[in-house]
């Protein structure tokens, strides 16, 4: 399987990646850990005339505070070193609960944060994580910096709120105190894709009511999504078994779910009010 | 159009005009004819073609050539010394980690990633490090054994040593070198 030809640039700075993409427009393609690319382009599912490798551009590997309570994440940050960072332990657990459990190995040591929400995989782990905490992404274009709120950036199957000339370069993440959270991704193998990931951050009152509670849904629907009808309902209740189970089932409404070899829209449908019970329960005991 | 890159494999720097599409695994097989990786999938999903790339295993068949520039590599070849096998690969020996062999060149990189991050690894730990290495003959069982043998040989060797987790490096440069641009343009 060899990919079909194309030109390789690996510039040293963003702005060079930038004029190369302003350059060639939707010929171009970014080329981030190559962990979903490369297989598109073998496949010859992409056949971009050219390739743009961010690898070269040492400042967009990195995590730390802001200072105004919140993470800063550069775009090539890895999911190796999502989990294995001490400063994401501490701050923000539910993004090393989600980047272990993506793929495998193999797929951690190379692939990045950048290029799992730049390739919008309706399936895709990352997604769920930073749509429940209520991230915010920066999309760098030759002009401009623009901030993209999560819930704002998946737009479909594989697309997203970037423009052809845009990189994502880094993503912002709200450090807030007193969260609990869970990642749960229902797969038939534990390297596999999620037939349903349900990505949890929760705040309880001292009484355990739900004061506040984001929530992710990937590998459900064409993309991923923040349910916030159930986060509604959630807000002031009891997180006790019942009433969780109350709400669960409304994750899916209004939601075109997919069906395939893997589970029907039904299954589906099922597995994610199951697997909301299930990822609430894991953050109130996280 | 063809790039230059100077890719150090198993401690030897190696210097190739190579084209942009080149899969890591080719270079390594068909331009540098070490053979010992070996293609399964070539979709990034069997993980046979697993080696180190800067000491963090990664499926060369999901690499291009030319992104490994400037990084050193290690393929199963880079293991034994002199022809004694090392600690992983004689854990497999004895534990009877193979039969047909296909898996196991990447399996080894993939027990060595492990047993560099966690040097006494539950049975637990072992399998969900090795869920991106598939194997059609041994049904696991035997692998978990093998890298548990590994794990003990190599705590014997350096107590103190095994205690050091390193996690991974943040890369804030992949290399150093100039700009490269296409020859042709
Ligand atoms: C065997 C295997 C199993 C996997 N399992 C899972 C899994 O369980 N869960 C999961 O979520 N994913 C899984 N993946 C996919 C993996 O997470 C990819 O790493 C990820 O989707 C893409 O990140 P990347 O850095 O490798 O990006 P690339 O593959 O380099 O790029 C992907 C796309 O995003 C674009 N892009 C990348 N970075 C940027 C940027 N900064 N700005 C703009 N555009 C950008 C590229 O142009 C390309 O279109 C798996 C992959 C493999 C091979
Ligand atoms: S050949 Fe690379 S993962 Fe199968
Ligand atoms: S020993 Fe035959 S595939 Fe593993």
């Amino acid at each position: 399987m060899i990919p079909s030809k194309f030109d390789y640039y690996s510039p040293a700075t963003l702005q060079e990646a930038l004029s190369l993409l302003s350059e060639y427009g939707d010929d171009a393609k970014v080329l981030a850990g190559g962990q979903s690319l490369v297989s598109l382009l073998k496949l010859r599912l992409a056949s971009p005339r050219c390739l743009v490798d961010l690898g070269s551009i040492g400042n967009l590997s990195y995590i730390h505070e802001d200072g105004a309570d919140n993470l800063l994440i550069g775009a090539m940050t890895r999911y190796a070193e999502i989990a294995e960072s001490k400063l994401i332990a501490e701050k923000c657990p539910l993004l090393r609960q989600t980047a272990l459990v993506v793929g495998d190995v193999q797929v951690r040591n190379r692939g990045t944060l950048g290029g799992s929400l730049a390739h919008a995989d309706p399936a895709g782990d990352m997604p769920a994580a930073i749509l429940a905490l209520k991230a915010d992404l920066k999309a760098t274009g030759p002009k401009r910096d623009r901030w993209i709120k999560s819930e704002d950036f998946f737009l479909g199957m594989y697309a997203t709120a970037l423009e052809a000339n845009e990189i994502l370069t880094e993503v912002r993440v709200p450090v807030l105190n007193d969260r609990q959270s869970a990642y749960l991704k229902a797969a038939r193998r534990p390297s596999d894709f999620a037939m349903v990931g349900i990505a949890v951050c929760l705040k309880r009152a001292k009484n355990g009511t739900c004061e506040d509670v984001g929530l992710g849904v990937t590998g459900i629907t064409d993309k991923p999504y923040r349910p916030q009808h159930v986060e509604a309902k959630l807000r002031g209740q009891k997180l006790d078994p019942a009433a969780i189970g109350a709400v669960a089932q409304s994750i899916t409404e209004g939601i075109d779910v997919n069906g395939n070899i893997h589970a029907s829209p039904e299954f589906r449908a099922h597995l994610a009010g199951v697997y909301l019970s299930r990822a609430i329960q894991a953050a109130i005991g996280s | 159009m063809k790039f230059p890159v100077e890719i150090t494999v198993n401690g030897v720097k190696r210097r190739s005009e190579v084209e942009p599409r080149l899969l890591l695994v080719h270079y390594l097989r068909d331009v540098l004819e070490i053979t010992g990786t070996h293609v399964g999938c070539e979709t990034g999903i069997c993980g046979a073609c697993t080696v180190h790339l800067d000491d963090e295993a990664v499926k060369s068949c999901m690499v291009l050539a030319v992104q490994a520039d400037g990084c050193s590599v290690t393929t199963v070849e880079g293991l034994a010394s002199d022809g004694t096998l090392d600690d992983v690969q004689q854990g497999f020996w004895e534990e009877h980690g193979l039969q047909c062999g296909y898996c196991t060149p990447g399996l080894l990189m993939s027990a060595h990633d492990l047993l560099r991050k966690s040097p006494n690894p539950s049975a637990e730990e072992i399998r969900r490090a090795i869920n991106g290495n598939l194997c059609r003959c041994t049904g696991y069982q035997t692998i978990v054994h093998s890298i548990q043998n590994a794990a003990q040989k190599m705590r014997a060797k350096k107590p103190a040593a095994a205690k050091q987790v390193q996690p991974a490096k943040l890369r804030t440069s992949k290399r150093k070198r100039e700009q490269r641009r296409p020859a042709t343009v």
